[in-house]
């Protein structure tokens, strides 16, 4: 049972801004909060993996091809770091990749998205890094010690994504007229699931509410939507593209930038399983699993093997 | 054959197998049976990309004709290439990737340890570097030997067979023409009949503790010195330099 | 862990960042044996040369203490300044103590 001491000791410390820490008291509504939003997180870095590596052996000069490898491997890294923050709630990695499996867990939609041209590579860093490192900012404020300190050292390691992509396009854009026109054509086709990342507005947001108050999440979705909108439009007008939005303007009185409708027919639909490429991705995940499955056993049962002898000596 | 000539030969062939190498291993990416093996399989991806463009930049310069780097890698077609054909078969499972990793990362360390003393500094440099990173690859390639040779039963007959398949790529390894003859004689080169042996050894102590055996050394198959590759080589090429052939008056 | 987890075991990481500094905790890996552990911490916590130094220890060996006992074992020593070097009271114009 959840007794009130228990559960008002907890909300003390959430409010005193002190960690929770794995062996601390919690209710089970935090945990399980904690692994879905923590697993979703790791789901997306490495099912992320996927769109970028679709370029790695297409990358256009040697340059290009080692910072995409970094930056995908990296990606492979932060889903290690989040799954290992999951771990530390009572489930095991296996566990969390048979949920991704099943379905039962999620990644984040923007990831169902084809990266069709070199300049997708380009925009994903830009757009796709950042707005995940907007949200990842503000997670670093997170109430649950091990998430904290992933998303300290993700953010950290991050920092060079977003400019990667966005020197990319840059690059582009002042390019040859294809190059350009390659550039604002990944624009046009990420800008829209870019701003979706945040999730619904904050009026339509389910899992919002005690979120907050457990303080996991920090800034809600509008609010951090509305920030990485803002320093976009400055870096998109200095390599000169076009955000894909007629109603896009500056709103002096208020200092942000106001922006057209997200369609959230879209929205839905990829996150009901029919994005471009939602069965591809997990397709993919599922044959990399299954195809390593006796690599796995293999070293599973060399290790014991290798316990055996040094009983026996 | 000019010293220069051969110069440019031999550095080409060194960055074109750690280039094609590192391409094979790329394609790990999202394939690995442990996400941590696909870390692994990557950032040794990068240590031969990495060594391939210190090579290239060093072949251009040797060539002297304004080429750089990319071009090298990027505007070569397949004949002009130079790496072995071991490099460019398709990776496999991850027991085919680990054997060729093993016999490379072997015949890697066995080359650039006596290159380091090559009296081409520039060589001897890129080389010093690679000893590193290449000792670290063959204690991964094998751990991984010895794990999946002494693994299960069906760990073992696959690894088995990969090392069967493939072995018949390794001759190629060690033959040399008139690029190593003149380059041997300038202290730049080194003779790779003096490395046999010691590539031998390594491979035998490592399948042999893995409970595997040692392929007989029959018919090896030939033809990279000349630029007579694997079909696969084309396939590579055509992937990798698409955007660069596609769009041949941009810069990226 | 349960059984038909195939991940491997759990390993914690801890690096040390600089030759003469303690080694600090920086997560996790999975591996099946310590060697695999070792390699995978180095793969995953220095790409950056954050290291000079790495441990890898089975996190299932590691005794922790519980947080419902902090009390009985922390506590006790806040009533101790006597440890501190603060707490003596020095005559004025005594150097070098």
């Amino acid at each position: 049972m959840e007794s009130t001491n228990n559960l008002e000791k907890f909300q003390t410390i959430i409010d005193a801004d002190t960690k929770i820490e794995p062996k601390d008291w919690m209710p089970e509504d935090y945990r399980k909060h904690l692994i879905r939003q923590i697993s979703q997180h790791a789901h997306s870095e490495v099912i992320g993996m996927q769109p970028e590596g679709n370029w790695i052996t297409r990358a256009p000069s040697l340059r290009a091809k080692l910072i995409l490898l970094a930056k995908i491997q990296d990606e492979a890294g932060h889903g290690l770091y989040l799954y290992s923050a999951c771990e530390t709630l009572g489930i095991s990695r296996e566990e969390l990749i048979d949920q991704l499996h099943t379905g039962k867990a999620k990644y984040s939609s923007i990831f169902n998205y084809p990266a069709v041209t070199w300049a997708d590579i380009g925009a994903i860093g830009w757009l796709v890094d950042g707005a995940a490192i907007v949200n990842q900012i503000s997670l670093q404020r997170t109430s649950y010690g091990p998430y904290s300190r992933a998303m300290i050292r993700i953010c950290k390691e991050e920092s060079f994504h977003q400019r990667q992509g966005y020197e990319i396009m840059g690059k582009l854009a002042l390019g040859t007229p294809e190059q350009k026109e390659m550039a604002q054509d990944a624009l046009n086709r990420w800008w829209w699931p870019s701003l979706m990342m945040f999730g619904p507005h904050d009026s339509d947001s389910p899992h919002s509410g005690k979120a907050m108050t457990w303080r996991i999440k920090r800034e809600s979705n509008d609010v951090l939507r509305q920030r990485f909108i803002d320093k976009t439009v400055q870096q998109a007008e200095v390599i000169g593209l076009k955000i894909p939005d007629d109603k896009l303007k500056w709103n002096e009185a208020k200092g942000v930038y106001e922006h057209g409708e997200i369609n959230w027919e879209e929205f839905n639909q990829v996150i009901n399983g029919n994005g471009p490429l939602n069965k591809i991705r997990l397709a993919n995940h599922i044959s990399a699993h299954e195809n390593g499955a006796w690599v796995r056993e293999a070293a599973n049962a060399y290790a014991a093997k290798q316990k055996k002898e040094v009983l026996v000596a | 054959m000019t010293k220069q000539e051969a110069l440019f030969s031999y550095t080409l062939r060194l960055g074109d197998n750690a280039l094609i190498l590192g391409h094979r291993l790329s394609e790990w990416s999202s394939k690995g049976p442990l996400l941590e093996e696909d870390i692994a399989m990557t950032n040794m991806a990068l240590d031969l990309i990495g060594r391939a463009d210190a090579m290239l930049k060093y072949a251009a310069q040797v060539e002297g004709k304004g080429r750089t780097e990319d071009d090298l890698a990027y505007k070569r077609g397949e004949r002009q290439f130079l790496c072995n054909l071991i490099v460019q078969l398709p990776n496999g499972d991850f027991g085919y990737t680990i054997a060729r990793q093993l016999i490379m990362s072997a015949f890697d360390l066995c080359l650039y340890e006596e290159l380091v003393k090559s009296k081409d500094e520039t060589i001897a440099a890129i080389s010093a570097k690679a000893v590193k990173e290449v000792k670290y690859h063959l204690k991964f390639a094998t751990d991984w030997t010895l794990r999946l040779g002494d693994g299960t039963e069906e760990s073992h007959q696959r690894i088995q067979k990969s090392f069967n398949d493939i072995w018949m790529y390794t001759g190629e390894l060690f033959e040399m023409n008139e690029v190593d003859a003149i380059l041997i004689k300038e202290g730049i080169a080194v003779d790779l009949n003096s490395l046999k042996a010691r590539w031998k050894k390594i491979m035998t102590e490592v399948l042999l503790e893995a409970t595997l055996t040692v392929p007989a050394d029959a018919y090896m198959q030939t033809g990279s010195r000349k630029g007579v590759h694997t079909e696969n080589l084309g396939y590579i090429l055509a992937e990798m330099q698409y955007l660069q052939r596609a769009y041949p008056d941009a810069k990226w | 862990m349960s059984t038909k987890d195939s991940q491997g075991q759990l390993w914690e990481v801890f690096i040390q960042a600089n030759p003469g500094i303690p080694h600090k905790h920086a997560g996790s890996v999975h591996a099946t044996d310590k060697e695999m552990a070792l390699q995978n911490a180095r793969d995953l916590y220095t790409r950056r040369s954050e290291g000079t130094s790495i441990w890898v220890v089975l996190s299932a060996a590691i005794v922790a203490s519980a947080p419902e006992d902090s009390g009985m074992l922390f506590d006790p020593s806040n009533d101790k300044p006597y440890r501190h070097p603060t707490f003596y009271v020095m005559p004025e114009g005594a150097k070098n103590i």
